[in-house]
């Protein structure tokens, strides 16, 4: 009660917002709550159930709906437990990876491992129906360009920012430009060199598919920005911890690897996390170069269908929903991390 | 000896470390020396730091440098490691010349030990592990039997209690004393100090010019920049005194305290020993 007395009602004008506030909030939760899941249609339902609450409820039903759609786009339907398994291969390497307990050589092998594993089944080959590239779509085209994009722009990232901070002319100025360059371009217009202009360049005949070529452009793209988040955190490393690294005789690689990454990047978390949620919401630009990704595989699921076209926003908010569950855990992660590797150096 | 009572640091180290002066003993001078620099030069930018060095320091020899600040003091002793180069001249440390050679600065290196004003150890890394990183990735040692030295070293500045903290818990004496030990466990055959307790609180300063005056009875050829009068008396065989970055006057500590040569000196030695 003191608490409410004291921040709520304080003054005459802070009463006035406070029951203003509460007025707003009145009016405007109990609708959503209701149009939300109250009033909703949930589970696998025919399109006249929505129809019947169209206007005061939700109709989720169109997620049970085309939910094989949405998730595996125009992947042949019957091969469709490929993708699913792949779905949780991908999410599984994330989750292991986010375990210090495999922050070591395994890490490679189990890596290697699961992108081999994720495209032989994704493609096919060696007893199972190949499936072109065109064919993939939905959630594991989105979960590949980004969990790859992460696992190869990252350590490119690092390599540039160390370019970028070398004493070598050649080395420092090859990074330079490459980071101002790539930074200085929209991502979509990257998509479309890599799409477009690279034919151009390359032998007639010569063809790289392209889910590669767009997934090589991410890597190349993302890469610059991580270069400048790493570049940050070692900067803010101190002069005296290279000092001390070099005067024990460390080589310059074994000063870096164990002396200033292990800083460095512990400050860069925010910034390179920060990349990796905007690298793994960017995938979705992939659609103006006809890759199908997650979100083009839902919007598509509704729009191809007279009958549940009118619930386009529930599937849009179904999509909203999915993306945000993987930024945010991210997000949580990163904090997460940041809290542990602080544990126990300071006093 | 008005330097005794003139001077309030003097007192910091223990009594027993001052009764008995080290002498340079029967290995100083004799054979290769340890490190030898004939006409050092060294500029930044325009702006010339260090003037027509000479200084040969025999093995077991230990010499402490002072001077003003901004003498080139600290300069001249990260040239011997290479933390920073030299224009001109010839610095040849154990019988190997520094010039660009990284075979050679990395050889150099890992013989020359050194600690620094501000510790510099490795905030992610616990005690134990700033101490063995070299040993294990330069010397290429086991683990085990890094930490076998690690330990012995630590046990010696009197701190492997607090082996499996990390810096960031412990006190200012003792990460220096931490990064103490960590140079030594490379065994190293030099030891650089640049002003190793000027960054530490009064009360701490003690326990790490002990560890130091310790070390230099071990024999341990030591260059130290420092303005630790009293260690200075206790252990050094030479004072070099340096002043816009020349050396201005080498003495023996008696005659430097007692009867410096150079006006310079003269001025340098009232100005520290009144406060």
């Amino acid at each position: 009660m003191q608490w409410i007395k004291r921040n709520l009602f304080s003054s005459p004008f802070n009463t006035v917002l406070t029951l203003l506030c509460l007025g707003l909030l009145i009016w405007v939760v109990p609708p959503v709550v209701d149009w939300l899941f109250l009033k909703a249609v949930w589970g696998d339902q025919p399109v006249a159930a929505c129809n019947a609450v169209r206007g005061e409820g939700a109709c989720w039903a169109v997620v049970w709906a085309k939910f094989r759609f949405m998730m595996f786009g125009t992947y042949p339907f019957e091969e469709q437990w490929r993708p699913a398994i792949v779905i949780f291969i991908l999410v599984g390497l994330l989750v292991v990876s986010a375990f210090k307990y495999f922050w070591n050589r395994s890490l490679i092998a189990i890596w290697t491992v699961g992108i081999l594993l994720a495209y032989w089944l994704m493609a096919g080959g060696l007893g199972l129906s190949s499936i072109r590239t065109g064919q993939w779509g939905g959630l594991p085209v989105t979960l590949i360009l980004a969990i790859f994009g992460i696992a190869f722009a990252f350590p490119l990232g690092i390599l540039l920012a160390l370019g970028r901070r070398s004493e070598l002319p050649i080395i420092k100025s090859i990074s330079v430009i490459y980071i101002e360059v790539v930074r200085g371009v929209p991502l979509i217009t990257v998509l479309f060199m890599a799409s477009v202009m690279l034919a151009l360049f390359l032998p007639v005949g010569w063809q790289i598919d392209q889910l590669l070529r767009a997934q090589v452009a991410i890597i190349l793209f993302v890469a610059a920005y991580l270069a400048e988040a790493v570049r940050g955190g070692m900067q803010a490393v101190p002069r005296g911890q290279y000092e001390a690294a070099e005067a024990l005789g460390l080589p310059y690689w074994k000063s870096v690897g164990l002396v200033i990454l292990p800083q460095a990047l512990k400050i860069s978390i925010p910034p390179i996390v920060n990349s990796f949620i905007s690298l793994f919401k960017d995938t979705s630009l992939v659609v103006i170069i006809a890759i199908y990704d997650f979100a083009y595989a839902v919007k598509k699921s509704v729009e191809t269908d007279f009958e549940w076209k009118k619930y386009f926003i529930e599937a849009l908010l179904f999509s909203i929903l999915v993306y945000w569950i993987f930024c945010f855990a991210m997000s949580k992660y990163s904090q997460w991390l940041e809290k542990d590797l602080a544990r126990g150096h300071t006093r | 000896m008005a330097i005794d009572t003139a001077s309030g640091r003097t007192s910091s180290i223990g009594n027993a470390a001052l009764a008995s002066r080290f002498q340079a003993g029967d290995s100083a001078g004799a054979g290769l020396p340890a490190i030898s620099i004939e006409g050092l030069n060294k500029w930044f930018g325009e702006f010339q730091v260090l003037t027509d060095i000479d200084l040969t320091v025999g093995k077991g020899e230990k010499i402490v440098v002072c001077g003003p600040s901004g003498s080139g003091k600290s300069t001249l002793i990260r040239c011997i490691n290479r933390l920073e180069n030299h224009q001109k001249g010839t610095i040849t440390v154990n019988g190997i010349e520094l010039t660009d050679n990284l075979k050679n600065i990395d050889q150099i290196r890992s013989d020359v030990g050194m600690v620094f004003q501000h510790f510099n150890l490795f905030p992610h890394l616990s005690v134990m592990e700033n101490c063995t990183l070299a040993p294990i990735w330069v010397r290429k040692q086991s683990k085990v039997e890094a930490e076998a030295t690690a330990m012995k070293y630590l046990e010696r500045v009197r701190i492997a209690e607090q082996a499996r903290k990390y810096p960031g818990q412990l006190s200012g004496g003792q990460q220096q004393r931490v990064a103490i030990a960590r140079a030594l466990c490379m065994n190293p055959s030099i030891m650089l100090f640049d002003e190793p307790t000027s960054a530490l609180d009064p009360e701490m300063v003690k326990e790490v010019l002990d560890t130091m005056v310790s070390l230099a009875r071990e024999g341990m050829t030591m260059l130290c920049v420092t303005h630790e009068m009293g260690f200075a008396r206790a252990v050094a065989d030479r004072v070099v005194f340096m002043d816009k970055g020349e050396i201005v006057e080498t003495n023996t500590p008696q005659e430097f305290f007692d009867n410096p040569q150079n006006e310079r000196s003269r001025q340098f030695l009232s100005q520290i020993l009144d406060r």
